[in-house]
């Protein structure tokens, strides 16, 4: 059964999802599900300890297990060069350890069987002999005199990676030496990790006989993976197909190369046959990239009148004993100097320094655009103290110092430009929708009742869609992204994109903005993904950039194909090109309506009866290179209860007020946001990664490691305003992460707003109920 | 071990390794791959399929347990071509991004509409709490199950219907 979906004219509509019929009947092909004939399966046996010298390996007795085909230690990949690989960062990181290792879980030795549970069993045989060495857990204790190398390897004889910073030092200290008044505050964005409900794997099929490496692997960037495993393997690249399968969410985890790749390649090599690795709930969350972890401290100076005028940030970000941080090359902490977020300052600057600490690597721009989530949430969170600390209203010192909409393009002190925008309109919308001014008089009432009740507002902005390519590329390779069209002669289309979506409906999204330009039904398009010998070469699906890069290849695209058709369309009509007009269903001939054709009539024309001079058939291949970002925003707020007996937050209402320009599936946009609130919430609420002082990882699963189930989440409101982009040539932002970066403050907020009548002006996350509990008590307050 | 189990109305015997569990046996052995696995804890429910009638967790279940009884999974849903109304519900109601979650969702959502035809959002919530869903934020997959629920009580009603008319007509 197939919903009829003839829909012309799809853009704009809620077309429901072409990816949907194989999904609900559970056909969808994940990685896992690669079932190949004389597939062997490898497991990996992790370090015990965060930091330690590795003395001996002793691997015969798994060498003799049943069902043991091959036995990999870092000794074995080092002859081979391949012991280390580069990160994405630019850094090195072990595939398996040689001499010692840096982080609890770290791959040791792998064993490759003719079963997973015979792999498991012969693991358990590897006998190795460590020597614990002191561990550094604290990223300020790393900076230490006395605090311990971790890197051997590097040059550089400190834990200290890189200092990095953007803005005006000077401009901005001048102005903090005259401000009438500073607001100081440190905020801690914890270690999470984006954990998607198919963890990472991949299954490595070497063909000795056409010697062609197939390489599946659920994977965000295939074609950045092909040109990783060809740069560290050395295999020709022409000669590596990799495909990523349908892809059970991303959310940045499947960004990066694993260990766990290189080694099931390696193995597939020497053995010439497939091999699968895929890994447990417990490998993903302990060792696959985390992200965020930084320690943030932002100082705001203001007028009494509340103008804000100038921002200071200096930040410490762990990344763990490799950086493997999943950035742009010239931005080692992303485009966290957004952080002026959606606030005119005069003078703006930002610090950071990256640490190296006995924890595993990272950190992946978890559905978020290279670290503007840890922007976003500190602007907004100290934006509210300053609002205290003046006793201005959080909204009033926000309409205060919007940047406005007549400003646009707009400047920002960090050197970014702002596409478009109406923060103030968005704003209303949201405090009109929720009811604002009731709930500040509700609120009155329950405080005078001693009642703790919240609201938080988070006003935020986003920067999404690298390139542009002069300043972005990973490891050089610039960040465009592509579309490939092919108009068949029935006039069915097939269009392949260099992005590789991970749920985000892309085979419908891209099919209506396809379809639409071409004046076709819906039903006429498919859209194809994943699969590097098909598909244009292209960066992928993170960082919300599909929309913003891909979404326009494929307009533009489209657009190349019309301009084709039009002088085939020209010939049917026997008139001159010029005379050709479209209209956006067909092209019929300037003046005279009664004639026209079809883009079906000319995509047969194009195989069968060309024009004179014309080349035949009917596609176009399009690679786009943004000329700017977009800058999606939205305005947020959150109304929070609190149970003065047990501490635990009640999320009353959510609503959420997006902007993503114009939009071309409602229903795709409204169920994005969901998600994204649902982990923000689960940021805010409930997950943290944290580790003791020996490197022990305390939350390495899903029962230490909470992700809200539908029980915890709350009820999400939403509603839009279109501010479209004035460069995209559909005038759409990404939004995939907008709800995931902008909702942690409005929480959090709502949260310090209840607990306003105490004084408590900062709880860093997760709020867990035994926090605000704890403040209660210390207040006096019991029940 | 020698087992037999009826998997979505077919008859399979297989020998598997004690340890062997449902899930890897559905999965591998009888290359039904629409159960999925998320976890190591039990979770996450991606797992999900029912056992004599009653939603389990694959993965923590044996498949030398489930000798002489009778498993449905997600490919058993579908009769005749036609969806199960809850498939076409999550359909209509963008009730899946990835996917991954869809099969066990689906498979605790029958078996909460089987006890319960007409639960309220809060029983929804409840009845499916014992499955993760990473992408969706949930909303609508409960209204999935809703309208799946409306269109399960007509359609039963009107079988009822007809074996009265049918009735009416043989007397
Ligand atoms: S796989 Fe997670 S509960 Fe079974
Ligand atoms: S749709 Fe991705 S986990 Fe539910």
């Amino acid at each position: 059964m197939a919903l009829p979906q003839t829909e012309m004219r799809p853009m704009g509509k809620p077309i429901l999802r072409k990816e949907d019929p194989r999904l609900i009947r559970g056909k969808g092909r994940y990685v896992d599900d690669i079932l190949l004939p004389n597939m062997l399966h490898l497991c990996i046996l992790r370090s015990p300890y965060a930091h330690a010298r590795i003395r001996r390996i002793d691997t015969s007795k798994a060498e003799a297990a049943p069902g043991v085909k091959l036995v990999l230690t870092g000794e074995d990949l080092a002859k081979m060069n391949l012991a280390w690989m580069p990160t994405l960062a630019g850094d090195v990181q072990m595939v398996l350890a040689t001499d010692k290792v840096l982080f609890q879980y770290q791959e040791v030795a792998a064993v490759v069987a003719e079963t997973r549970a015979q792999a498991e069993d012969a693991i358990q045989l590897i006998e190795v002999d460590y020597e614990p060495l002191p561990v550094v857990v604290d990223p300020f204790k790393a900076l230490e005199p006395e605090a311990p190398i971790l890197r051997e390897d590097k040059e550089k004889k400190s834990n200290h990676i890189w200092h990095w910073e953007a803005g005006d030092r000077e401009e901005t200290e001048a102005i903090f030496r005259e401000a009438p008044i500073v607001v100081k505050q440190d905020v801690r964005f914890q270690r999470v990790h984006p954990s998607p409900l198919e963890p990472c794997g991949c299954v490595a099929d070497y063909n000795t006989a056409t010697g062609k490496l197939v390489f599946y692997v659920t994977s965000q960037a295939p074609h950045v993976h092909r040109t990783a495993i060809a740069l560290t393997t050395g295999f020709p690249e022409h000669m590596i197909q990799v495909i990523s399968p349908d892809v059970g969410g991303g959310f940045g985890n499947k960004v990066p190369v694993y260990p766990g790749y290189v080694v099931a390649i390696v193995a597939s090599l020497k053995l010439g046959v497939p091999v699968k690795w895929i890994e447990t709930r417990t490998e993903n969350i302990a060792s696959t990239h985390f992200a965020r972890d930084y320690y943030m401290t932002a100082e705001i100076a203001a007028t009494e009148d509340g103008k804000m005028l100038a921002l200071r940030v200096k930040t410490i970000a762990d990344h763990g004993a490799f950086d493997a941080t999943a950035n742009p090359t010239k931005y080692p902490a992303g485009l966290y100097s957004i952080v002026t977020g959606s606030y005119d300052f005069k003078a703006a600057f930002v610090e950071v320094d990256g640490i190296h600490t006995n924890k595993p690597p990272g950190g992946v721009a978890y559905r978020c655009s290279f670290r503007v989530t840890e922007a976003s949430y500190l602007i907004e969170r100290v934006v509210d103290i300053v609002a205290r600390r003046l006793n201005m209203d959080p909204v009033e010192l926000r309409l205060r110092n919007f940047i406005r909409k007549e400003q646009f393009p707009y400047r920002s002190p960090t050197g970014w430009v702002y596409d478009s925008g109406d923060y103030e309109k968005t704003l209303k919308l949201a405090l009109e929708r929720i009811g604002y001014e009731e709930l500040r008089k509700e609120q009155a009432e329950k405080r005078a009742r001693g009642e703790l009740m919240g609201i938080g507002i988070s006003t935020f902005t986003e920067i999404v869609g690298a390139g542009p390519s002069h300043s972005f590329d990973i490891l050089g390779i610039k960040m465009f992204d592509s579309a490939e069209i092919r108009v068949h002669p029935m006039g069915k289309v097939i269009a392949r994109l260099g992005v590789r979506h991970q749920g985000q409906g892309h085979e419908t999204t891209f099919a209506q903005i396809i379809a639409e330009e071409l004046g076709l039904s819906i039903d006429d398009v498919v859209v194809e993904e994943g699969d590097t010998d098909t598909a244009p070469y292209g960066l992928g699906t993170y960082a919300s950039r599909s929309t913003p890069t891909a979404g326009a290849a494929a307009a533009l695209c489209a657009r190349r194909i019309r301009d084709k058709a039009r002088k085939i369309a020209a010939h049917l009509l026997e008139v001159n090109e010029d005379d050709v007009v479209w209209d956006g269903a067909a092209f019929s001939v300037k003046g005279l309506p009664g004639r026209s054709v079809t883009m079906k009539d000319v995509a047969f024309a194009a195989y069968t009866n060309v024009p004179d001079g014309i080349e035949p058939g009917l596609e176009a291949t399009y690679y786009y290179n943004p000329p700017n970002l977009t800058f999606p925003y939205g305005a947020y707020i959150a109304v929070v209860d609190i149970d003065k007996g047990t501490g635990a937050v009640k999320v009353r209402r959510f609503l959420a007020v997006d902007d993503c320009g114009n939009v071309i599936n409602p229903m795709i946009v409204e169920g994005q946001v969901h998600g994204g609130l649902t982990e923000g919430f689960a940021i805010a609420f409930m997950q943290d990664i944290p580790y003791d002082a020996d490197g022990n990882c305390l939350a390495p699963n899903w029962m230490d490691y909470l992700v809200p189930t539908s029980l915890d989440t709350p009820r999400w409101e939403t509603d839009r305003t279109v501010t479209p982009s004035p460069h995209h040539p559909i005038g759409a932002k990404g939004v995939g992460e907008s709800p995931n970066v902008g909702s942690p403050a409005a929480f959090v907020n709502a949260v310090l707003d209840a607990l306003a009548p105490f004084g408590v002006e900062h709880i860093d996350m997760p709020i867990y109920p035994w926090k605000v509990w704890k403040i209660l008590r210390e207040h006096g307050i019991t029940e | 071990m020698k087992i037999r189990v009826k998997v979505n109305g077919k008859p399979y015997e297989a020998d598997v390794e004690p340890r062997t569990l449902l899930a890897y046996f559905l999965r591998e052995t009888l290359k039904l791959t629409g159960t999925h696995i998320g976890c190591d804890t039990t979770t996450c429910g991606a797992c999900t399929v029912l056992l004599d009638g009653k939603a389990v967790k694959s993965c923590t279940i044996l498949a030398v347990q489930a000798d002489g009884r009778e498993v449905m999974t997600v490919e058993g849903l579908e009769k005749d071509g036609q969806l199960h109304p809850l498939q076409a519900a999550f359909w209509e109601e963008h009730a899946l991004h990835c996917g991954y979650c869809t099969p066990g969702m689906l498979m605790a959502s029958y078996a909460l509409l089987q006890e319960n035809p007409m639960p309220t959002e809060e029983e929804i919530r409840f009845g499916l709490s014992g499955n993760v869903c990473r992408c969706t934020g949930y909303m609508n997959i409960v209204k999935a199950v809703q309208s799946a629920a409306r269109k399960l009580s007509v359609e039963s009603r009107e079988a009822v219907g007809e074996v009265a008319t049918s009735g009416t007509a043989a007397d």
